[in-house]
């Protein structure tokens, strides 16, 4: 099997585990004792992981949240939920293997679970557009949301999306329109809903699942109104300047909790989510159960009222008195 | 019967070059030398063409409200540059230039008006201003006069014009589209009615949100009118867009805009919907 790709900052970790595996191969051909070496050797890559992934720059968080070897939806739902059954289609058009939906169960709850869906390898990807949903992708979205109403269940969304897909067809089927409707919708659906953020929130195409009364991010999650590489290319002509937009444009799982964005961060694993799915599902699973439970408390009108109040907070302005 | 007549020459800008700029104005759409005076007493639609030329936010609150009637509310509010974003130049400097541009405000105009006497609540974007792009005064203006129909019970018109979010506000930028549609959805439920008034150029977080939620979705002719931008598209999928795309036209084909209306019908047709859908309407 081809090593797991890996990321520039990644390499000095990848050269000590290398290091780590030929002194268990040469202990086990020459019959040695190498435990406290081995021992050693271990701990230092912990604490590197550590130290690594406490300090990520803005672009390298981008590259984590981007990683390849990142779990995505269904790696998620298979972890942290059972009575899994996927639902098909938006009734109008097509299924839209971008975004997958559909009832499972995380503890004692039902809920709806919908989120875009990444494919692992090119011929995946091929059929789940790269996680970039079309219209009927958000509008099979929403009908699942309407189910989970219809039948008193909370809805948890998973967002990973470079975007809205932009091209042609989706233009032609409104794209603007399925996204606007979401948003809308999703506002004044009577059920909680909650969502986190797994991996990238790009742009239009993320916050199409995020109108919700909570919003999680994982710890090594972005979340951001445009690709670091796509403001470059605007705002510094070019877009080798990534590592100052992703600097600039704030998108960090600590920035937009501060900016009070995101309400609360999931812990990743030390090393990050692809370096332990299990641990990864784990810490979801338990940020899932609290939420839940809290906003299950609430009563329909108490939680539409609470996320009105929520989304007309948001944002930061300054205002001259007496100019009205 | 045309074919006779001799065919009219439009006067090309190279051979009136004495002509001076601010009484003339060419035309993008046939080249014809039009009367800047004139132009204006037609809503700056082509007489020969008929091709829009851009209205400013002041201008459509001309058109949209009785002479007089326009009470602007939220002027006070400045974008706080919650990130301190710098690129190749300040954020704070953008805006300050943008401002000195428009005279003051941001990339949208709101308020009370009345319109052939009914109480309207009507937002008028400015493309001017830093593409009109939607930041956090844009969403919490659309918010206001959101908030303000729900209220007094008013009709609300928004006159779209933009490039979509503003990125140097981040993430605040995109949740002004949740901001909006937040409020829209109380209106939705409260059955204030909406008119959705599209123009030259809107695009990206804009069209995603209160653009696209109108009860009625009004296009102005040729007004190019999407999610992504062209350029992107074209970047994306490696090949040439169609003649019209993403134009008033095309989206109508498409079923996503009610009517395509020509400018100088804008206020007639505004005020036949809303006798529909405006419980306490009355014509004059
Ligand atoms: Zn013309």
């Amino acid at each position: 099997m081809a090593a797991p790709p890996h990321l520039e900052f990644e390499r000095d970790m990848v050269e000590l585990q290398e290091e780590i595996d030929k002194l268990l191969e040469m202990a086990e051909k020459k019959e040695i004792d190498v435990s406290r070496e081995l021992a050693e050797l271990r701990r230092r890559l912990g604490a590197m992981r550590e130290d690594t992934y406490r300090n990520l720059s803005p672009i390298e968080q981008v590259q984590v949240a981007r990683h390849p070897r990142r779990p995505y939806t269904l790696d998620y739902i298979q972890r942290i939920a059972t009575d899994w059954i996927e639902l098909h289609g938006d009734r109008a058009y097509r299924d839209d293997a971008a975004i997958v939906g559909g009832w499972a169960r995380i503890g004692g709850h039902s809920v709806m679970l919908i989120g875009h869906q990444k494919g692992r390898d090119m011929k995946e990807n091929l059929r789940r557009n790269f996680g970039m949903p079309h219209p009927e992708g958000y509008r099979k979205a929403l009908r699942l949301m309407r189910l989970a109403e219809k039948f008193g269940r909370p809805v948890i969304t998973l967002i990973d999306t470079p975007g809205a897909y932009p091209g042609i067809g989706a233009e032609e089927r409104g794209q603007a329109e399925a996204i606007a409707m979401n948003l809308r919708e999703m506002a004044r659906l009577r059920t909680p809903l909650i969502s986190v953020v797994i991996g990238e929130g790009g742009s239009g195409g993320a916050l199409a699942l995020g109108v919700t009364d909570q919003i999680l991010m994982l710890e090594h999650a972005i979340y951001s109104v445009i690709s670091p590489e796509g403001c470059a290319a605007i705002l510094w002509r070019s877009a080798e300047h990534r590592d100052k937009a992703a600097h600039a444009l704030k998108l960090t799982s600590d920035d937009l909790h501060a900016l009070e964005v995101a309400d609360e961060i999931v812990p990743e694993p030390p090393g990050g989510a692809h370096s332990d799915w299990d641990a990864a599902g784990e810490h979801l699973r338990s940020a899932l159960l609290q939420n839940l439970e809290s906003l299950e408390a609430l009563s329909p009108e108490a939680l539409l009222d609470a996320r009105w109040r929520k989304f007309e907070r948001i944002g930061a302005w300054k205002e001259d008195e007496g100019d009205e | 019967m045309a074919w006779f007549r001799k065919p009219k020459k439009p006067i090309q800008a190279s051979e009136r070059r004495d002509l001076p700029s601010d009484v003339f104005d060419k035309c993008e759409g046939c080249g014809e030398i039009l009367y800047r005076e004139k132009l204006l007493q037609n809503l700056k639609v082509c007489p020969h063409c008929d091709h829009h030329f851009m209205f400013s936010a002041t201008e459509y609150v001309q058109v949209l409200s009785d002479e007089g009637s326009f009470e602007e509310l939220g002027r006070g509010l400045r974008s706080a540059d919650p990130l301190e974003f710098t690129d190749l130049k300040p954020y704070a400097e953008r805006l300050a230039a943008a401002e000195r541009k428009v005279g003051g405000g941001e990339a949208v105009v709101t308020g009370r008006a009345r319109l052939d006497g009914n109480p309207v609540a009507l937002g008028v974007m400015d493309f001017r201003f830093i593409g009109g792009s939607m930041g956090s005064v844009v969403g919490e203006k659309i918010a206001r006069v959101g908030r303000l129909a729900l209220e007094e019970e008013r009709p609300l018109l928004l006159v779209s014009a933009s490039g979509g979010a503003r990125m140097m506000e981040g993430t605040y930028s995109l949740m002004q589209m949740a901001k909006t549609s937040a409020m829209l959805a109380r209106l939705h439920e409260a059955s204030v009615p909406y008119i959705s008034i599209l123009t030259h150029p809107t695009t990206g977080g804009v069209t995603a949100s209160f653009a696209m939620l109108g009860d009625v979705h009004l296009a102005e002719p040729g007004a190019l009118i999407g999610f992504a931008g062209p350029r992107v598209i074209e970047e994306t999928i490696k090949q040439e867009l169609p003649e019209g795309f993403q134009r008033s036209e095309f989206l109508s084909e498409h079923g996503m805009v009610d009517r395509v209306v020509d400018r100088r019908k804008l206020r007639e047709t505004v005020c036949l919907l809303l006798g529909h859908m405006a419980p306490e309407w009355r014509s004059e």
